[in-house]
């Protein structure tokens, strides 16, 4: 109990630390990193609960994948800080203004929460006895909810063939390899023996 | 591990884990230390050399020579670059090294986390490989270490989403993420194998499987940055990759830490498609040795199999490595899981 205690206070306090180093840091590349602190914390946080396979899958999907492709087009840019800092103190009313509404509106909403009837009993007891967290949520995702799960894959997929159509463009004149056509390619079609006189070359 | 906790209280059982721990980090150095001897032995004897053969007997020392030189010379660390990430890149790739193996039961009941979902963490840890990379040849503010982190960046992404499909047609099979489960699966003899996978017979599930194993000790290649797919760090272009500006100890923890993913490749293939720990018959005198031997057997193996990758195969070039993992290795690896997934639907459980 005392170690889990202590194993909470830690990643808990990592994730915050790090949340605002992600904020707070100068380096573009050195935020990032910290992010991916705080995603590790954050998942370490999902173990205590209990919830491994989320853990797990958070680790694969935002740090395995999601960061190192931010890392890899931040690395790239060429960002100056010290001009993106410029405009601080006159944007600060505005963005400020902006902070307080939200938080606002976040206050208003939790005050008047209202929850279904059953759900703290199922908060309460998340899984059903005897299954592991990979059981349970495949029965909810591919048992219960299977159309849903079908739809939003659908929705991936279009967003996807989107993406791809709106930047993939050729152009005429870039040499590209054909794998077949080479592995097709016969000693005859492709080696001509001449006989070149002296002097004379093969006068083409 | 929880056991231990039950059995000796809260305090000892927590100091008994910590021993199991470290007596395990013990063991898996020593043994990389024989198996970098072997690399580059079994390197050698292919090119008709002998090898390293002057520090001990046979050169069995060797490793250990290698690593004082390494710890006693002087750190260098580059003006400009970034002193706590450059210090930070190869301690990230020696701890992922090591965490792994927290997951890996190597005999019955030897494991020291056996998670539900280790298979899962295994794949996770892998997939954060790549930090120590990215960040090292980043922070060493030099060009060719940066463009050799950005190609194994791109590489090793790439060959996870393969490796990752591989996976699940192996979990598809055995039922479960659980190691320990997985080897069990394959129990009673080598036709059980996953490699094999005879028992799904009549489906001709060993039709898939077999290129599954394949398809995995290539992406375990790439994956690891081993040779043929070594870009990160191709010498004749990028002189040493991302770690050109490392030398003494980080470099020998960059190394420590590679070798590491590369038996850590080799016992999740052993894992994963050779059974584990069961002998390949389950009748007396293959039965009368440890299952951790025969477990490290196959390991060795398997690393006998990267070290002859190495010597005779050459180079890929950047552009064929790429088609190889997504227009080849993707759709394939999908096609699979699709008719292991019918076989699991209609065959064994329909």
């Amino acid at each position: 109990m005392i170690l889990q205690a202590a194993a909470f206070w830690l990643l808990a306090g990592a994730t915050i630390v790090s949340a605002f180093c992600v904020v707070a840091a100068r380096n573009p590349v050195r935020a990032v990193l910290w992010l991916i602190v705080s995603f590790f914390s954050a998942a370490g946080l999902f173990v205590l609960l209990g919830a491994e396979f989320l853990a797990m899958l958070l680790i694969v999907v935002y740090v395995g994948a999601v960061a190192v492709l931010f890392l890899f087009v931040v690395m790239m840019l060429d960002v100056d800080f010290a001009e993106l800092k410029q405009g601080f103190l006159s944007y600060l009313p505005l963005g400020g203004l902006v902070a307080l509404i939200l938080a606002a509106e976040l206050v208003l909403v939790g005050s008047v929460w209202a929850s279904a009837e059953g759900a703290a009993a199922l908060r309460a007891a998340p899984m059903p006895d005897g299954l592991t967290n990979v059981e349970a949520l495949g029965r909810v995702l591919y048992d219960q909810y299977v159309y849903f799960f079908q739809a939003a894959g659908l929705v991936l997929l279009v967003a996807m063939i989107g993406a791809i159509v709106l930047t993939l463009h050729h152009r005429p004149g870039v040499k590209r390899q054909n794998i077949a056509r080479q592995v097709g390619r016969k000693p005859s079609e492709a080696v001509e023996l001449r006989d070149v006189k002296p002097g004379e070359g093969i006068g083409e | 591990m929880s056991g231990l906790i039950e059995q000796f209280g809260p305090l000892w059982g927590t100091l008994a884990v910590v021993g199991q721990i470290v007596a395990f980090m013990i063991v898996l150095l020593l043994s990389l230390a024989f198996l970098l001897l072997m690399d580059r032995k079994v390197w050698a004897a292919v090119q008709m050399r002998k090898g390293p053969n002057v520090v001990g007997a046979f050169g069995l020392l060797q490793s250990f020579a290698d690593f004082l030189k390494f710890v006693f010379k002087e750190i260098v660390v580059p003006a400009g670059a970034d002193r706590t990430l450059f210090l930070l890149a190869p301690l990230i790739t020696f701890t992922l090294a090591f965490i792994a193996w927290a997951v890996i039961p190597v005999a019955p009941g030897w494991v020291i986390a056996d998670l539900n979902v280790g298979l899962l963490y295994l794949f996770a840890i892998s997939s954060l490989g790549v930090y120590g990379i990215i960040i090292g040849g980043w922070a060493s503010n030099s060009k060719y270490p940066f463009l050799g982190s950005l190609r194994s960046a791109a590489q090793m992404v790439s060959y996870e989403v393969s490796i990752g499909f591989i996976i699940v047609t192996v979990m598809l099979l055995a039922g479960s993420m659980n190691l320990t489960a997985i080897v069990e699966a394959q129990a009673g003899g080598f036709w059980h194998w996953h490699l094999l996978a005879l028992d799904a017979l009549p489906w001709p599930i060993f039709l898939v499987m077999l290129p599954m194993f394949g398809m995995f000790f290539i992406s375990a290649l790439a994956e690891t940055n081993r040779p043929p797919f070594d870009l990160p760090e191709a010498e004749s272009e990028l002189v040493a990759g991302y770690q050109v500006e490392y030398s003494s100890t980080p470099y020998l923890l960059f190394m420590i830490g590679e070798y590491l993913n590369i038996v850590l490749m080799c016992a999740m293939a052993t894992i994963l498609f050779f059974g584990g720990w069961h002998p390949p018959l389950d009748i007396a005198p293959f039965t009368w040795i440890h299952p951790v031997f025969w477990f490290a057997i196959k390991v060795v193996f398997f690393f006998f199999m990267f070290a002859m990758v190495k010597a005779l195969v050459p180079r890929y070039r950047y552009d064929q490595l790429m088609r190889l993992g997504w227009k080849i290795f993707l759709p394939t690896a999908l096609g699979a899981v699709a008719i292991v997934g019918a076989y699991v639907t209609f065959g064994a459980n329909g």
